[in-house]
């Protein structure tokens, strides 16, 4: 046992050290802390076994800013590297699993979380619902999400990253990539895609089932709409990349011959079936966005979402199409002309129907009042930013041009467009935006205007550069280059873009605590005069039954109307409260991801025993749920007299 | 921008193409940025007296003129594409007329392995070639995916275990040209380089020559150890591996010679004996950067 640890742990790098000793103080802070406040069961009761939506999207969130965080380092730590030629701040070695790290963080473990945490705040609200259809099923995603990122994320300081890239290609990640690196990213990815797959199917779900009397599906927020079609992305891309992980996961514990070099086995079916998967995956991760956009390009306008329908018709067309083009991520791999034509052009078909998204964007703003808050300007930055993103996408996606672009700088420099300026520009945007639904109180303007022109200034310093790298023909995923290729005035560019990048998410994170301590506390629900249902609650913080009454939707942009009605009318109407049904919580999906952690870790280090007795555990956990499933989703009733208390905060004592 | 600073007939056709590709981005970027940068000055809730229509819905007629436009782009670019893709299939038109040298080029974690059948010669991590001559490359590899890319001659082709790709490069002008792998292979990736050299014709006759006389023959022994995963000095030999193995067909043999060796694959702790049991360490430039600490 003693050797296991002392062969695993990573103690020969001063940077994984440094990581470790911070991680051990950190742990022991946040230990200390909860005993010292005596918080233990305030956060077993009200936060880890919550079923609540709201809540569990705030969990998403604090996630996500966190492998932000994680994430950010790794790329801060790949730009010093390249800063200057020849450079041997990182061994190759080290700087292949930075990048590794660093690209699938940032999709499934950064830009997922945070938008599904969006979606779990704000999407239930937006239908006038109480909770999600499955509230248990809801706290079982996060809590596989988050072991799965814990699994994933224990690698670096504990027997070693992956380290073949995030698109972790065979053979390179079969034969190529001995030790545990490849077998976290495997479980770890696993394991948190139960949870995205489960989500998946809950928002399904919610969204066809649960919405408020009168709420048409032409009635929808256009967020609700991005995050239904999400959901079915979600639905019929998340299962393929379940059966592709597990075949890597036989062939590298089993000795299976799926993608193996030898035997029969086929590296180039790897890449067919992760990008059947990853292409999807970009469009599940950029629609929630588009719809994020929309609600705020639309409150800040003033204005009524420009063309409606032409936008939930191109959702549509983008999420169909989204399956057709997953092979202009290796045109390269010596397909027909024919079969490279004909993806060529599902390809830049897909601008299309963006392009209708962004002339609608710029329809709403047209004859609409502009303000300019901070979550309209992560907005209206979006659009220019996004619109190079797009563009060089169409000229990617010509495959006879893509045979020079493919594999270099000008691909790093186009995703990074689309994935920041679309997604997290979005989250941020989302973030401000929503904050206060969330916690009750703004986030600081003037500090957030600075965060964002650090951030979105230092993004294009950063990657504009790396076009133009791409011209000069800079290979992406080298860990250095020579003075003589002429790569370095760019290079240094964009590493002081990336710092400044950094400083604005530093200033985020201060913003935060910031307005913790000082910022006004909203005394509405409708903090940014909005026109959707989630600002229609009775207070800043919905309470935990969303409504004391359930609204009944009249048209699009319901809560914008039913202001105006009560504007004419003068007071609203007096309500008779009913008493609420509510789920209760639940602590087996945190005990069941918990086993799924032991059981993944097991795995990844070939301990049979541990796997096997996890996979029991889970299979414990299930039994027990199955078996006294009519006691925990009884719930419980809210009495009209609490609900009463909440409502009325005047006769609410203290 | 070697890119855009093409020295062969494959580089000319996706120059082209690409140089089409940005006019249409930028008259498009053009019109959006007008019409964001107008909208957005004349709106702004500030400036009061401007029309303010809360209640627009939409407009169908714009909405059809903005779906149709991109259509019509998308239309125009697709056209030239698939034109210059079949044209790339074909060796270039310009000297249709010379039959093109056919060159095996195999990538072999770290190296690239170039085998001219009819000439009998090999050479690592080097190829010469006469200039203003089609050349053909049949692209494969040993053991990683890779691809093959000369950046200022044309675009890449992967180099996959087991199959063969084809790809045509010419070089208009003599001069030694950057070509590497870029696709991920692992540790030694960033140094999997060569140099694309492309003499004169009289030249290249000199060079086949002196190398078919000159050069020792590759042995099956020497061929092994080039399949251990390392970078090597730039080599030359007076037969190739052709005889030895055909990895367009066979793609287990790298991983049995590995097997044979011992060696597995550099990871953390792999120790170094690979590296330190075969091939020489010449005075390649980039040799010492390869060294995990």
């Amino acid at each position: 046992m003693f050797d296991f640890i002392k062969d695993n742990l990573i103690l020969n790098d001063p940077l994984i050290i440094g990581a470790n000793i911070s991680i051990v103080f950190t742990v022991i802070g946040i230990v200390a802390t909860l005993t010292y406040f005596k918080k233990w069961k305030w956060l077993w009761n009200d936060w880890i076994t919550s079923v609540d939506h709201k809540k569990i999207g705030i969990m998403y969130i604090i996630a996500a800013l966190i492998m932000l965080f994680r994430g950010g380092v790794d790329a801060l730590l790949m730009r010093a590297q390249l800063t200057v030629p020849n450079n041997e701040f990182l061994s190759s070695q080290h700087y292949n699993e930075i990048f590794t790290t660093h690209g699938t963080i940032m999709i499934l473990f950064m830009a997922m979380p945070f938008l599904l945490g969006l979606m779990n705040v704000v999407v239930p609200l937006q239908i006038g619902a109480r909770d999600v259809a499955f509230p248990f099923l809801n706290n079982l995603s996060f809590w596989s999400f988050m072991f799965g990122a814990i699994l994933f994320n224990m690698s670096f300081v504990f027997g070693g990253s992956p380290d073949a890239g995030w698109t972790n290609y065979a053979p390179l990640a079969i034969e190529g990539s001995p030790g545990p690196g490849i077998n976290y990213y495997l479980l770890g990815l696993q394991i948190s895609g139960i949870g995205t797959l489960l989500t998946g199917i809950n928002f399904v779900v919610t969204i066809i089932k649960m919405r408020a009397p009168g709420m048409t599906l032409l009635r929808m927020p256009m967020f609700t709409w991005t995050t239904l079609i999400t959901a079915f992305i979600i639905v019929f891309a998340f299962p393929i990349l379940t059966v592709t992980l597990a075949l890597m996961t036989f062939d590298r514990l089993f000795g299976t011959h799926f993608f193996t070099l030898t035997a029969g086995g086929n590296p180039m079916l790897w890449s067919n079936l992760f990008w059947l998967w990853g292409h999807p995956e970009v469009y599940i991760v950029i629609l929630p966005a588009f719809g994020i956009f929309s609600e705020i390009i639309a409150t800040f306008a003033r204005k009524t979402l420009f063309g409606y329908k032409s936008m939930i018709i191109s959702l549509v067309a983008i999420s169909g199409l989204s399956f057709v083009v997953w092979v202009h991520h290796f045109f390269t791999m010596g397909g027909s002309a024919a079969v490279n034509s004909v993806f060529s052009i599902s390809t830049m078909a897909i601008a299309i129907p963006t392009g209708i998204k962004i002339f609608n964007w710029l329809g709403t703003l047209y004859k609409g009042r502009i303000e300019f808050t901070v979550a309209m300007m992560w907005s209206v930055a979006f659009i220019p930013t996004f619109l190079i993103g797009g563009v060089t996408g169409v000229m990617l996606g010509m495959a006879a041009a893509d045979f020079q672009y493919h594999n270099n700088y000008f691909l790093v420099a186009h995703f990074h467009y689309t994935l920041i300026a679309g997604v997290v520009f979005a989250c941020f945007a989302g973030f401000v935006y929503w904050y206060p639904k969330m916690f009750g109180h703004k986030m600081n303007e003037r500090i957030g205007k600075w965060a964002f022109w650090f951030f979105s200034i230092g993004f294009n310093v950063c990657f504009l550069p790396q076009f133009v790298l791409g011209f000069s023909g800079m290979p992406r995923r080298v860990y250095t280059y020579g003075p003589e290729d002429g790569w370095t005035a760019l290079n240094v560019i964009s590493s002081v873009g990336a710092f400044g990048m950094g400083v604005g998410f530093m200033i985020i994170v201060y913003n935060v605590y910031y307005s913790y301590r000082f910022a006004k506390r909203e005394l509405s629900g409708d903090a940014w005069d909005g026109r959707t249902l989630e600002w229609a609650t009775s207070s800043a913080i919905p309470p935990h039954y969303n409504f004391a009454h359930v609204p009944e939707v009249k048209s699009a942009d319901a809560f914008y109307y039913m202001k105006q009605e009560r504007k004419e009318s003068g007071k609203p109407e007096k309500v008779e409260y009913k008493p609420i049904h509510m789920p209760s919580n639940a602590g087996t999906p945190f005990i069941m991801s918990g086993l799924f952690f032991v059981g993944g870790f097991g795995l990844v280090f070939e301990l049979w025993w541990m796997a096997i007795l996890a996979l029991i555990g889970i299979f414990g956990c299930m039994a027990y749920r199955s078996l006294f499933s009519h006691k925990q989703d009884a719930g419980y009733y809210v009495s009209v007299e609490e609900i009463e208390k909440t409502e009325n905060p005047y006769k609410r004592e203290a | 921008m070697i890119i855009l600073d093409p020295k062969g007939p494959v580089g000319a056709v996706q120059k082209d193409l690409i140089m089409l590709s940005i006019y249409y981005m930028l008259g498009i970027m053009v019109v959006v940025l007008s019409f964001f940068t107008v909208i957005l000055l004349k709106y702004r809730s500030s400036k009061k007296d401007s029309d303010y229509k809360p209640e627009m819905h939409g407009s169908t007629k714009l909405e059809i003129i903005w779906t149709l436009i991109p259509v019509l782009i998308v239309i125009a670019l697709s056209i030239p594409n698939t034109k210059a893709l079949y044209e790339l299939k074909e060796a270039p038109k310009a000297t249709a007329h010379k039959d093109p040298i056919v060159i095996h080029a195999t990538a072999a974690d770290w190296k690239w392995i170039f085998s001219y059948p009819e000439e009998g010669i090999e050479t690592v991590n080097y190829v010469n070639v006469p200039e203003d001559h089609p050349i053909l490359f049949k692209v494969t590899a040993a053991d990683s995916m890779a691809s093959f890319w000369v950046p200022q001659l044309g675009g890449q082709i992967y180099g996959m275990p087991g199959m063969v790709n084809d790809l045509y490069l010419q070089a208009d002008e003599t001069g030694t040209y950057d070509g590497r792998n870029s696709n991920f292979t692992g540790e030694g990736m960033t140094h999997q380089k060569f140099d694309f050299v492309a003499l004169e014709e009289e030249k290249y006759r000199e060079w086949v020559k002196d190398a078919q006389e000159n050069e020792p023959k590759l042995t099956e022994e020497t061929y092994e150890k080039l399949m251990l995963p390392d970078t090597v000095d730039k080599m030359t030999f007076s037969s190739t591996h052709l005889s030895i193995v055909d990895h367009g067909k066979n793609s287990e043999y790298a991983m049995a010679i590995r097997e044979k060796y011992g060696v597995e694959a550099s990871s953390h702790d792999a120790d170094k004996d690979a590296e330190s049991s075969h091939g020489k360490h010449g005075d390649m430039e980039d040799h010492d950067n390869n060294e995990d600490d």
